[in-house]
């Protein structure tokens, strides 16, 4: 018994201390306000823009199979895989004003990452980010590669295997999707500032310097954003409880009694 | 079910309430404590951190398939996103209340 619950507490705690640190190091750097969001179109050196899309094809492939799959297998499913994919269009278009003084938007991954596991999101983010690079010169092709790993892969896979996995079962559901939703928004915005920081390092305090201001920048707008967004998210959960509580339970969740 | 349904609900909704307080709160905070800020996400202001960093940079290697006219066009847009993606969540909702009746 103690050993369950050792672990959970102490993802717990490590989480909240990196957040607090991140907003530590953050409020001291803070500049003006910059553009908190995706990487923009020609903003990554041609390499690394290659080298984002090549690390992004092999999950876009497997999404797209385990989406073909489940598709095919559990047909009842796509209304909640619409509705997962839907989240993470209105959340990912609205711009929310943030403490730094400038506005980020949520990610919206947290729900259908907790639902489907971070394959399937893969495909669903990647749609919205296709539609914001064509259609709202909001990021951009050259960088989709790069966006797509920070929001779409990169933030679910760690949410998903290092947050929900853990902990599913083992504390309140609704802590588990609330700690999972935040750290897929938030892990986001972490690892867009590591892909600027690599492609950008500091020429006097290198890749850590360029990273801390990069993730001044992103990671601490986006932390009150994250808080909400995992809020939202755990009611859309509840209501999913109680009104689909077949389709949970096809997906392993225990519905029902909300 | 039904004798010990009615407290649940309560309880639920009254969380449910407390959430939808706590987001609004979320989002009100800055709007109140940040003054002289417009709260942009101006493109020109991101580059901003990189121009400092690798000041030699030059983004312009690629330009956007295509570029909204003007900030009306990019709301619109933007709204239509927000639509669509409440329009699934509606629909789906909707049809899961629905089945339960």
């Amino acid at each position: 018994m103690k050993r369950f619950f050792r672990n959970p507490k102490r993802i717990f705690w490590a989480t909240l201390a990196l957040m607090m640190l991140g907003a530590q190091a953050a409020w001291a750097s803070s500049p003006a306000a910059p553009q908190p969001m995706h990487i923009m179109e020609g903003y990554l050196p041609l390499p690394w823009a290659i080298f984002w899309w090549l690390v992004a094809i092999p999950f876009w492939i497997i999404g797209f199979i385990q989406i073909r799959k489940l598709l095919k297998e559990r047909p009842e499913q796509r209304l909640l895989l619409g509705l997962s994919g839907g989240f993470i269009f209105v959340l990912s278009a609205l711009k929310l004003p943030s403490v730094t003084g400038s506005s980020s938007h949520p990610t919206g991954t947290g729900l259908g990452t907790i639902l489907y596991g971070p394959f399937v999101v893969t495909i669903l983010g990647t749609i919205a980010l296709i539609f914001q690079a064509l259609l709202l010169a909001h990021g951009g092709i050259s960088t989709l590669g790069a966006n797509s790993f920070s929001m779409a892969i990169g933030g679910p896979l760690v949410a998903y295997y290092l947050v929900w996995k853990p902990l599913k079962g083992r504390v309140p559901i609704w802590l588990a999707v609330f700690l999972a939703a935040v750290i897929a928004d938030w892990m986001t915005y972490v690892i867009t500032s590591t892909e600027l920081a690599l492609a950008f390092p500091d020429p006097n305090t290198g890749y850590l310097g360029s990273f801390l201001t990069f993730a001044g920048v992103f990671a601490v707008t986006q932390i009150p954003l994250a808080i909400a967004e995992g809020i939202l998210i755990v009611l859309v959960f509840n209501a999913l409880q109680s009104n689909a509580p077949e389709e949970l339970a096809e997906l392993g969740i225990q519905g029902g009694a909300a | 079910m039904t004798a010990q349904s009615s407290p649940k609900k309560t309880r639920t909704w009254l969380w449910t309430i407390l959430g939808v307080i706590a987001i609004i709160l979320l989002m009100a905070w800055p709007l109140m404590t940040v003054k002289n800020s417009d709260f942009g996400g101006s493109d020109g202001v991101g580059s901003e951190v990189i121009a400092q960093i690798a000041p030699d940079y030059d983004p312009n290697w690629i330009h956007n398939v295509w570029t909204p006219p003007g900030s009306e066009t990019e709301s619109m847009l933007f709204g239509l996103q927000a639509a669509a993606g409440g329009i699934l969540i509606g629909y789906a909702f909707g049809y899961f209340r629905g089945r339960k009746q």
